[in-house]
């Protein structure tokens, strides 16, 4: 069991800390590297902060709405002064609800770090569009009430609202805490695990001393926890030992702190932990009073603010731009935007027919340098215990706000878990759900409307991923989970799983902990720290050995694709990278070329040049030598070297057009199947001989029709079944296809949908007429040969017992029920599952998800990577709404209505998209809302979901009415369904950015290259002005825009024109001039086009370009011919909803 | 001449009793992992429960026995029209890269076992009507 392969990240922030007090504080310590985790992971977020500038006046928020049913009991989690007798002598700090670790970082408010970036915008209250009846323009008005998904199994009526009238749900969900179930500490040997559990792994660093094993624990320190509401000594050191991490899962929570809930029962119900703050909430400040200030942490100081804003008085705005801390810090149950004004409530209706436009900037706010939070006094805190919504939850009126668009990327909610068992969590990028709080029942999420589902990014690149080398991969026994941070060990010897509930043993290996190389701490083992990891499978993990990496490229060499020039530039490429490629000593190659017939190249070491060879029976393909057409690069590279140099003369004056690309793959097929491998076709044409031959089906004159799309399904099964055999036989294939003639992607797809391949699709890709295609080609091209490749792997997700997948969303091929068979998986590919309840959740406080990746290495390797989410289980429809994950209920949606294109027709699917906001915010309505006011009312955290439906109503997939040609239109269906969410968010809501005035403040530094920030703009002609140039992002495609009067010193600082009619027509690239101005704008280009794995193609564009179309196709927010205006949306919804 | 026809629903039906006990057994092994989906697929895809019924149908309609031929139409016709409905990318009836979707093996294990019930139904049907038959002869 050597772990010499074990990377510990994080470890290194953790090791000074020990130096500081007794034997337990370190662990109190340790959980600093948190607090920095807390900050630096969760990007900034403050959506409304730049736009509105005026001052809200007190009564302004519509939040308000709340003030008349004060809740019960409000999110502050810490004790109320009753039970919390002033005994460290100051004043009585509510405490936050995640801030009981004693950081000692300086709250917030005192240090604005990251400092104002934004310039603060002149107010844009754009007036409403006019508006219209918006039935009149609905291309289907009558029939929008249907059904829309499966997940919805319709349960026409809707539950009338029961029990869930207190909005303040998940805060109040705190207090009934079970913190007092602490069953485990009976067990003096599992409370020394707990204690330790949530932290990262500090490499060489010996736990044994510092945390004897064992009855370690002071027995004062869990009796300051069995006794909740009575406060702990001061100076407990123990404060964040209480957190039971995985020993003992009931044992989350607070003590129950006087307030009883509204909403969730009373009792001590363990379900409802999961919005439950630490335990640690329940120590008191740290006994010296500065300490107890900065001790807070920046979500201590958060709650403060919004208190300061109150006292600040409306005056005060916020400073603007980003700032840290405030969204992302807390769960998002628990964050204390609640109303900031506790003046006496003036009704919502009143407030919001008076003040349109106004609303709602102040809970963002953060004065700077308000009072500091040891000045609050108690009432105040009493005042904010009776106003509390959690942000999510904070009532927007669509109708009324506009500029609801954050001014840097939506960040992925944070689950409402413990703040110990969010730093384990894995991350939002690698696996993301579309419910960040599950709900207990189906009929519960079939209340909520909202999809279920998870959204996969396995094989992501990551910087830091922990490997280990280990003989025994511990799992569980019955259900073969690995084993992760989310298990409880019952004592040192047993460990409970947490999908099947069953026990396991450790085995005696896993009781040594390579990294602290100590004995006895099995919870400190990687495996229990890090959410994602990597092992290195034993032999028991291989059916066969390891294969090599094989690399297989098919090539279209008809006259067509000699005529678009693609050879060149692969043959170039190929031999650029020809020694990056991923591989070891055995990696072997090989081509296929063909036209009508097929051309195999026998690069046999020891010849003097490649041999061509030809098979010109394409109805009975055999392989003319089958053991010297797939040679080792190591051995024949200079053959291979001049058959890539040759390739592109050799077929220079062919005239053969036609093209045999069905007989091609099945030759390329039998090439591979002894061994698995990647086979790289590129095509340039219909296919029109053989077997796999496609006529074109698509009508030039349909291509615009409001009606039905056909045709997007496939044409034949040929694709599929041989796609299915190359899974089987470990083979992906990878799809280039470079066409201006329709080439029927929706059949020729099929062939990589199912064996796990990647398409690329490079419209009108022609040498010399379209260069941006061609570096963009160039670059995916880099990209696809040097990336990391997996090798028939097979992924399974599983998920904690009552939850079952019902449907998949990818590249690949489902096995069995949980099963996907992937025989490549890259670094590129997004997958998506959909779920289901089959049984209730009664008794869960979480759940788990685990996907495992089990791949070889292109070094030969058998590796699984492991990736395991935890979510919090709650019974309440709001707390559900308060978890919903906009992006990603939209991305899964896509992915739903890709299928539903496929299977019913396009209009079902727009209708569906329509439905489901309708429903999913009809619902919130009915069930959540509990003052009914005119106006479309939604959660915040579902804010956007009107404005994601749209773009998907409009995007290049769904869209109806715009001339759209079917190829581009099933690769855009192609593209939801396997980019990763982050990428497939730019492609359904592109970014907006104005770039004329790009400064460096607030701008990012990475790499010494100073990248600066513009703020996002809505996708609205009304944010373009003639006077500047705007850039969209819209995944693989940038759009530079500029404006007729756009300052001449843009133009000649960045463009390097004197003019504007001086601006090339077809220009794609940024000359590198040697001004700032131009420095800036290539850094923040180059910037965007690094974050993402393919290479989106710069188009810089006039009035007069062609391309202006398409630019102005993706300003979602406007009207065209054929579709509904955002407003006139919003309207059609607000009329299903009050139907 | 009606005990035949009788005689050769019963066996008709028979086989469809069968058939249908055969696409549970598979579907069920799908389901427990036992096969993969690829195998289960390509299996049911060559039984062809199409013929079956539309044979006992036509043999009720020669015979005109209109109630059971009442009976006999809505499974004839629901089959024609799941085989005339498969689209043209799809392997059959049952295709390997859907079933795990949507729930669809969940609803082809619900239409199989309804097919059973309403075959049993039918088998007693026959069995009645033949002994009938054979008495009156």
């Amino acid at each position: 069991m050597s772990t010499a392969g074990f990377n510990s990240q994080n470890g290194t922030g953790t090791g000074q800390t020990y130096a500081n007090g007794p034997s337990q504080n370190p662990v109190a310590l340790q959980q600093l590297p948190g607090v920095s985790y807390g900050m630096t992971n969760q990007p900034p977020y403050n959506p409304v902060q730049a736009k509105a500038p005026a001052p809200p006046g007190p009564g302004l928020y519509p939040a308000g709405l709340y003030q008349p049913i004060p809740p019960v009991s409000s999110y502050q989690p810490g004790p109320p002064p009753t039970s919390y007798p002033s005994s460290a002598g100051q004043p009585l700090l509510p405490r936050p609800p995640m801030g009981g670790h004693p950081s000692h970082t300086p709250p917030q408010s005192a240090s604005p770090s990251p400092g104002p970036r934004m310039p603060m915008p002149p107010a844009q209250a754009t007036p409403p569009p006019p508006s219209v009846s918006s039935s009149s323009y609905y291309p289907n008005p009558q029939q929008p009430m249907t059904p829309a998904w499966q997940y919805n199994t319709p349960t026409p009526p809707l539950g009338p609202a029961t029990s869930i009238s207190a909005p303040p749900m998940g805060p109040v969900a705190n207090h009934v805490n079970p913190a007092a179930t602490l069953a485990g500490p009976s067990l003096p040997s599992s409370a020394s695990y707990s204690s330790a559990a949530p932290l990262p792994p500090p490499p060489n660093m010996s736990y044994s001393t510092t945390q004897p094993p064992g009855p370690g624990m002071p027995p004062t320190s869990l009796h300051g926890y069995t006794q909740p509401g009575v406060a702990p000594p001061p100076m407990n050191p123990m404060a964040p030992h209480t957190y039971q991490g995985q020993s003992n899962r009931p044992a989350y929570g607070p003590p129950p702190t006087g307030p009883t809930p509204a909403g969730p029962p009373p009792t001590m119900k363990p379900t409802s932990f999961p919005t439950g703050p630490p335990v640690a909430n329940a120590t008191p400040p740290p006994p010296k009073a500065d300490g107890a200030v900065a001790g807070n942490g920046p979500q201590a100081t958060n709650s403060y603010n919004h208190l300061d804003n109150k006292m600040a008085g409306p005056t005060q705005p916020g400073p603007p731009g980003r700032h840290l801390g405030h969204y992302p810090s807390l769960p998002p149950g628990y964050q204390n935007t609640s109303a900031p004004h506790a003046t006496p409530p003036i009704h919502p209706a009143m407030q919001a027919a008076t003040q349109p436009y106004t609303q709602a900037p102040q809970p963002y706010q953060q004065p700077p340098g308000g009072p500091g939070p040891a000045q609050l006094s108690p009432s105040l805190a009493a005042m904010s215990l009776q106003s509390s919504t959690p942000e999510a939850l904070r009532v927007v009126n669509l109708l009324q706000e506009r500029n609801l668009l954050p001014p840097a990327p939506v960040p992925a909610p944070t689950p409402c878990l413990t703040q110990d068992l969010q730093k384990l969590n894995c991350s939002p990028e690698v696996f993301r759900s579309t419910l960040t709080s599950i709900p207990q029942t189906q009929s519960l999420l079939n209340k909520a409307k909202m999809p279920l589902g998870l959204l996969l990014h396995p094989f992501k690149d990551l910087s830091q991923l922990p490997v280990v080398t280990s003989s025994t991969i511990v799992r569980c026994r019955f259900c073969r989970t690995y084993i992760n941070p989310f298990v409880s060990f019952l004592d040192q010897r047993r460990w409970k799983c947490n999908l099947c509930y069953r026990v396991n043993d450790v085995p005696e290996e896993f009781m040594y902990n390579p990294v602290s190389r100590s004995y006895g701490e099995p919870h400190k083992r990687p495996e229990v720290q890090n959410a994602t990891i990597e092992f290195i499978a034993p032999s028991e993990y291989m059916l066969r050995p390891p294969q090599p990496a094989v690399y297989l490229f098919v090539l279209d060499v008809s006259h067509n694709a000699v005529e678009t020039g693609y050879l060149n530039v692969f043959c170039q490429s190929l031999l650029d990278n020809i020694s990056s490629l991923p591989g070891d000593s055995r990696t072997k190659v090989g081509f296929i070329t063909f036209d009508s017939t097929i051309h195999f190249y026998n690069l046999q070491e020891g010849l003097s040049q490649p041999q061509m060879l030809i098979v010109s029976d394409i109805e009975d393909i055999f392989l003319p030598t089958p053991d010297s057409l797939l040679v080792n690069l190591n051995e024949s590279k200079e053959l291979v070297q001049d058959l890539l140099k040759s390739l592109p003369n050799l077929f220079e004056k062919t005239m053969e057009t036609q093209s045999a690309l069905g007989s091609a793959l099945q030759a390329a097929f039998k090439l591979l199947s002894p061994t698995g491998g990647r086979m790289s076709v590129f095509q340039t044409q219909l296919p029109n001989l053989g077997v796999g031959a496609l006529q074109s089906r698509e009508d030039p004159n349909q291509r615009a029709s409001a009606k039905d799309i056909q045709h997007l399904a496939p044409a034949t099964d040929f694709y599929k079944k041989l796609a299915l055999d190359c899974s089987s036989q470990q083979v992906a294939v990878d799809l280039f296809l470079l066409s201006a003639q329709y080439c029927d992607l929706a059949s020729l797809g099929c062939i990589s949908r199912y064996s796990a391949g990647s398409v690329y699709y490079y419209p009108s890709y022609h040498h010399q007429h379209n260069p941006a295609q061609v570096e963009r080609f160039q670059k995916d091209l880099k990209r696809y040969l040097t990336r990391k490749i997996g090798f028939e792997a097979v992924m399974r997700i599983r998920c904690t017992k009552g939850l079952s997948i019902h449907t998949f969303h990818g590249n690949f091929f489902v096995r069995s029920t949980d099963l996907l068979s992937l025989p490549n998986v890259n670094p590129d590919a997004g997958f998506a599952v959909q779920m289901s309840i089959e049984e209730n959740l009664d008794d869960m406080q979480v759940v788990s998800f685990q996907a495992a990746l089990l791949y070889t290495s292109s070094k030969g390797e058998r590796r699984i990577r492991v990736h395991t989410l935890c979510l919090p289980v709650v019974n309440s429809l709001s707390d559900i709404f308060a978890g919903a994950d906009v992006q990603a209920i939209t991305g899964l949606l896509a992915c739903m209505a890709v299928d539903r294109s496929v299977t019913a027709s396009l209009s079902d699917a727009r209708d569906a998209m329509t439905n489901a906001a309708i429903d999913s915010l009809m619902s919130y309505r009915q069930s959540v809302l509990t003052i009914q006011q005119p106006g479309l009312l939604v959660p915040a955290c579902l804010r956007l979901f009107p404005l994601y439906i749209l773009a998907l109503l409009k995007q290049k997939a769904f869209r109806t009415g715009t001339s759209t040609r079917l190829d581009d239109r099933v690769f855009a269906m192609l593209q939801l369904k396997y980019q990763p969410l982050a990428y497939a968010m730019l492609m359904i809501h592109p970014a907006l950015y104005r770039v004329d005035d790009l400064t460096d403040e607030g701008a990012l530094n990475i790499n010494e290259r100073t990248i600066p920030q513009p703020r996002l703009l809505q996708l609205s002609v009304e944010k373009l002005s003639r006077e500047g140039a705007f850039l969209m992002d819209a995944g693989i495609v940038i759009y530079l825009w500029i404006g007729r009067n756009c300052h001449s010193n843009f133009l000649t600082q960045v463009l390097g024109v004197p003019n504007y009619a001086a601006v090339p027509d077809n220009l794609y690239l940024l000359p590198e001039l040697d001004t700032a101005e131009s420095q800036r704008t290539r850094a923040f280009i180059g910037w965007l086009r690094d974050q993402r794995p393919f290479f989106p193609s710069l188009h810089i564009i006039r009035d007069e370009s062609q391309l202006k179309a398409s630019f102005m196709q993706n300003m979602i927010e406007d009207r065209t011919e054929s579709a509904l205006s955002y407003y006139e949306f919003l309207l059609h919804l607000q009329q299903q909803i009050s139907k | 001449m009606e005990a035949a026809v009788f005689i050769l629903s019963l066996v008709d039906c028979c086989a469809l009793i069968f058939l249908s006990v055969y696409f549970i057994i598979t579907l069920s092994d799908l389901e427990c992992d036992y096969i993969n989906a690829r195998a289960c697929c390509s299996k049911l895809n060559k039984v062809i429960d199409l013929l079956p019924p539309c044979l006992s149908t036509m043999l009720m309609l020669v015979s005109m026995h209109w109630f059971i031929l009442l009976l006999n139409l809505p499974v004839a016709a629901w089959n024609i029209y799941r085989y005339l409905k498969v689209p043209m990318g799809n392997m059959g009836v049952f295709d390997p890269t859907e079933i795990h979707n949507r729930g669809l093996l969940k609803s082809h294990m619900k239409e199989a076992m309804i097919k059973l019930g309403y075959h049993l139904l039918c088998f007693f049907i026959y069995l009645y009507s033949m002994i009938l038959a054979l008495i009156n002869d």
